[in-house]
């Protein structure tokens, strides 16, 4: 040690200067900033699930309801049973559309013209005469009677009464109002602030309307431009071509050149409806204390006064000029707070009921005739077009078949796999190439398969199309190579002491497997064989491709019946155009996610319950 | 009629166990001692029995659909003939379906008379078939059942004849593996030689334009099919790149996060957050996607005056990284504890932080898992479906611009599939052809992944 001799140059370590803490201080701050970037990416996801869970269960949970009117209707022995011998077969040819129509027409006697008729059966379910006809079936001593049941709504009556479709406000009028008349085209006089109040909103709305059609115009110049230039420029490229005597070229220009200049014009023509608008609008927002016209673009806004309704056509400072939508009881004048007004928000123009609708739906509900019941149909009815009868069984059913052919291929022969890759197979090139193949087929796409099941089972064996059988076949092949892995895992567990016990007592090497061994591995393969079955629950494309994306109402009884399964079922319901199918999409991705929840708590309970430790 | 053969089967194979068995123990109750078990001699009689029916199906049943196939067609009259197979094909399935019966007379008139006699011949040829089948069968039973009833006796081997057997049934379930690559690489492959004669490799390899449309008369407009795949590549490209900057970091920031900093606390409560975005299934993302997240980009994009499309790559892409998010951490998770503690103690001992001891020698030893983990990912991003059919377009759209409609490779197999088609035509096989192309990128993908772990990997004791 004393030999040694300082290095010639020694630097001596410099931890206590200003710039050694600062230098230090800074690398701390940078460790603080890593871990931050690590919290913050794990708080990402974190924060999409919840994001995602959440929109879910928004949209779905009001799917589960379904909204019922309890309307009283008198069934006529003349509709429903014109022989009046009360037989079941009779009876169920009735026309119960009929008894529903003539009892609302008789609870809004006003409504009696054809059209109007035909709106107030469009608010009930195409089912609500099959609910009538059932209760009358199940009780033939109701004919001549009054039949008060639940009757199923439409989607959109539905949508209405979740809040869907348009908010309401209504507000107690101030003023003295005096109607001009009871029926027809009325006008009406306030004496208080109450239309001038209005007028002021539909003022306020015209200039909305005005900016959002100048903004739309104003994209709109910057396409034509764009295309105009296309239009120069493929013109001058045909001369060009047709100048250097081109003769592939030029086909193709003129194809493009067409295709442009069309464009352009209808651009063009969209830019002059836009300019009419945005012209027409202006002088309605440049006159502000003049009267307004009402139309469907606008709020609608109705009067209630007297017992019936007006719906208003022109505002001005002090009244307004509409039609009676519900008869008044008189024109004489009607107290403050006695009358109000009400604001439908959503434009007639932008919903799917009309004002009218609207009002004889919240006379129902004010008549305390409408009803939320739990939507037990969505669970025990299949697929169907209309959106407040459309349920998941088949989705159900089918999923559970293809599962059931699903679980029947792929838990044998992957078991069977596993133990002959596991503890028999030889170290060669034959079981290196069985391996590979393994590994290679678990990362495959999973619309391959989808290939792989349309060209062989479908095309070759011609096995029937979009059936569980095929479904199945199609995901055991998928699943295989999940399940081998997880199965060889599970059997490399065991520890050698029990093969070379077993063996000791004089088992031959396929007992000691198959009598020790695999009962032993059982939890774990349990547990992988639950995962893959998870994850072929939720497989959507390659069944896809085996045809499952008809519509298909009936609920299957056997593995060769056309089937869907749930995934698809969603992916074909999230494709339909009607708003209340997103609900009921919303609705069976909760039930799928319900399924999948199940099966893989199961699996972790399983997998606690028997791990051992050895 | 297969349900009642294969019940059959199953009856047999048990009656044939258990006399087997009970053969067998009643010899062993006379005193002889027996080399198996009873229970080995009843296998060995049951596989005598089931054995040849098995074959005896997979042999008929293939060979008969073929004769009466070909003596259906044969009766055809001359003016119904199929000329072509696929015109065959369709007689075939016109034949089968009188043959099923339960088809009404007014059904029946719309067919011509020669096939309605077709078929109903067919039929009739096939419950002979059956019958004929059902006592092949039941003969070849009975004779495999004498022979092995003959064969019981104390000497006899029956466990090791069994064992054999059930090695060559456990062989077989083990090939169902190379059988399942050998028909994706064969199912694949004809179809995409067939779409190679019609439409030329350079084309669709190279060509720009994609509009898979085929006439269906001669004289139809808009009949060109233009099937060049380059902007479904470049599409494919566009929502994998968004992807991954997405996955990327988030999943390799929280594998980071959850080896090295977080307390067994934490891990427990996150662990299963990442595991219930893994088993998510992609029809739920896909949905989210364009119900949610699309309309949101696109209102967003509008506030700040971009031009964001209803279908935009940045939607799909985005949703596409989250999905892919738990199969990142989870694979570095793995990598990056495989490192041992004393290259991590080592660099506390010179005085590293705990961050510049992950970038400095954590990352750089696990980096060839990391790098195979990341491949692996591009390589479920580029072969997912359900996301890009849902939230992308179907507009073949050259370009790299987020913002854009773009379309996918899986989109465009789905659509051209789906629909109703021949399936004959150069529009149907082209998906088959993008099935090739999607099948050889994604295993070469996982190839180099799994080379690159080979070769690089560090070998710690």
């Amino acid at each position: 040690m004393t030999d040694m001799t300082a290095p010639a140059s020694s630097r001596v370590l410099d931890v206590t200067s200003d710039r050694a803490r600062a230098r230090i201080r800074a690398r701390y701050r940078k460790e603080a900033r890593f871990r931050a970037y690590g919290l913050i990416a794990i708080g990402f996801a974190a924060l999409f699930l919840v994001v995602l869970l959440t929109d879910i269960l928004s949209k779905g949970i009001p799917a589960f309801f379904v909204t019922q009117a309890t309307v009283p209707v008198t069934i006529e022995a003349a509709d429903v049973d014109p022989n009046g011998n009360r037989k079941v077969s009779e009876i169920a040819k009735g026309d119960f559309a009929a008894a529903l129509r003539k009892s609302l027409v008789a609870m809004f006697p006003y409504a009696n013209d054809r059209a109007s008729r035909r709106q107030l059966m469009g608010l009930f379910s195409s089912v609500a005469a099959s609910e009538l006809r059932d209760a009358v079936i199940a009780d033939p001593n109701l004919i001549g009677k009054q039949v008060t049941l639940p009757l199923l709504l439409s989607d959109d009556a539905d949508l209405f009464f979740k809040g869907g479709i348009t908010e309401v406000q209504v507000q107690a009028a101030k003023g003295v109002a005096t109607p001009s008349g009871t029926e027809g085209n009325v006008e009406i006089v306030s004496s208080g602030p109450d239309f001038a109040v209005e007028l002021g909103d539909v003022k306020r709305q015209i200039s909305a309307q005005l900016r959002s059609v100048r903004r739309d115009a104003e994209a709109n110049n910057l396409l034509k431009a764009r295309y105009q230039a296309q239009v120069q420029d493929l013109t001058a490229q045909l001369a060009q071509a047709r100048a250097a005597g081109d003769k592939d070229a030029a086909p193709a220009l003129e194809q493009a050149l067409a295709k442009a200049t069309s464009d352009l014009e209808s651009v063009a023509a969209n830019g002059t409806r836009l300019e009419e608008r945005m012209l027409q609008l202006k002088t309605k927002a440049s006159q502000p204390a003049a009267a307004e016209a009402l139309d469907p673009t606008l709020p609608s806004l109705l009067v209630r006064i007297n017992g019936g309704i007006v719906k208003a056509t022109e505002v001005a400072g002090d009244r307004i000029k509409g039609t009676v939508i519900a008869p008044l009881s008189s024109a004489a004048p009607a107290a403050a707070g006695s009358w109000s007004t009400e604001n439908i928000l959503t434009p007639e123009s932008s919903r799917r009921l009309g004002d009218r609708e609207v009002v004889w739906l919240e006379d129902l509900a004010a008549k305390d005739m409408i009803t939320n019941a739990f939507n037990w149909s969505f669970f025990t009815t299949g697929d169907s077009r209309e959106p407040e009868l459309a349920g998941v069984l088949g989705g159900i059913v089918g999923s559970a078949l293809t599962l059931l052919v699903t679980l029947g291929i792929c838990l044998p022969v992957g078991v069977a796999a596993a133990i002959y890759l596991e503890e028999f197979a030889p170290k060669n090139r034959f079981t290196e190439l069985i391996e590979v193949n393994i590994n290679n087929l678990a990362a495959v796409p999973s619309i391959v398969f989808g290939l792989l099941g349309l060209a062989i089972f479908l095309n070759f064996f011609g096995m029937p199309r979009s059936s569980a059988l095929v479904g199945g076949l199609v995901l055991a092949l998928l699943v295989l190579p999940t399940i081998i892995i997880a199965a060889r895992a599970a059997l490399k567990a065991v520890p050698p002491s029990i093969r070379e016990a077993a063996l000791g007592v004089g088992a031959s090497h396929q007992q000691a497997v198959f009598h020790h061994v695999l009962p032993l591995a059982m939890p774990g393969i349990m547990t992988g064989t639950i995962i893959g079955m998870a994850h072929a629950l939720g497989e959507t494309a390659p069944l896809l491709l085996i045809g499952m994306v008809a519509f298909i109402v009936d609920i299957p009884h056997g593995i060769e019946d056309a089937a869907t399964v749930l995934p698809v079922q969603i992916f074909l319901w999230s494709d339909l155009p009607e708003v209340a199918f997103r609900a009921k999409t919303s609705a069976a991705i909760i039930v799928l996610l319900l399924f999948l929840f199940v099966m893989n708590g199961a699996a972790i309970m399983l997998r606690k319950h028997f791990e051992r430790r050895w | 009629m297969t349900l009642l053969y294969f019940g059959l089967l199953i009856v047999a194979i048990a009656v044939a166990f258990m006399v087997g068995r009970n053969r067998a123990k009643a010899l062993k109750a006379n005193g002889s001692s027996l080399h198996s078990l009873p229970s080995y001699h009843g296998a060995f009689v049951a596989l005598c029995v089931g054995l040849p029916m098995l074959l005896a199906f997979i042999v008929w049943v293939p060979t008969a659909r073929m004769v009466i196939d070909n003596r259906a067609i044969a009766q055809l009259a001359s003016d119904v003939q199929p000329k072509d197979p696929l015109s065959r094909e369709a007689r075939l399935r016109d034949i089968d379906r009188i043959a099923a019966g339960g088809i009404t007379d007014q059904q029946l008139a719309a067919y011509p008379e020669s096939v309605v006699q077709a078929g109903r011949s067919a039929g009739t040829m096939r419950s002979w078939s059956f019958m004929g089948l059902v006592t092949v069968g039941l003969v070849l039973g009975a004779l495999g059942f004498h022979y092995g009833l003959q064969r019981i006796s104390p000497e006899f081997r029956a466990r090791n004849t069994v064992e054999t057997a059930v090695k060559g049934l456990l062989i077989a379930c083990s090939f169902v593996a190379v059988m399942t690559t050998i028909g994706i690489v064969m199912s694949v492959l004809f179809e995409t030689i067939r779409f190679f004669t019609k439409v030329s490799p350079s084309e669709f390899l190279f060509g720009l334009q994609w509009s898979p449309q085929t006439a269906l008369r001669a004289d139809q407009v808009g009949s060109s099919g233009a099937f060049g795949a380059v902007p479904l590549f470049a599409g494919t490209m566009l929502i994998m790149l968004i992807a991954m900057v997405v996955a990327g970091p988030v999943g390799l920031f929280a594998a980071i996060y959850m080896a090295e900093y977080a307390t067994p606390r934490f891990r427990a409560w996150v662990k299963p957050v990442l595991e219930i975005l893994a088993g998510i299934p992609t029809v739920v993302f896909g949905f989210f996607a364009a119900l949610a997240v699309a309309p949101t980009l696109r209102s967003l994009g509008l506030s700040m005056g971009l031009d964001v499309a209803s279908e935009s790559a940045l939607a799909a892409g985005l949703v596409m990284g989250v999905m892919i998010i738990p199969f990142v951490s989870s694979l570095s998770d793995d990598v990056i504890n495989a490192v041992p503690q004393s290259l991590r103690d080592g660099s506390y001992a010179m005085g590293a932080t705990k961050s510049e001891t992950i970038k400095r020698v954590v990352l750089p030893a696990a980096l060839p898992g990391i790098v195979s983990a990341f491949m692996l990912a591009i390589s479920r991003a580029v072969g997912e479906t359900m996301i890009v059919v849902m939230a992308a377009g179907l507009a073949a759209n050259l370009t790299f611009n987020p913002l854009e409609a773009v379309t996918t490779v899986t989109v465009q197999i789905k659509t051209l599939l789906v629909g109703d088609q021949e399936f004959d035509s150069a529009k149907t096989l082209s998906a088959f052809a993008l099935g090739f192309v999607l099948f050889f990128f994604t295993l070469t993908l996982n190839v180099i992944a799994l080379q690159i772990v080979k070769r690089y990997r560090e070998q710690y004791d």
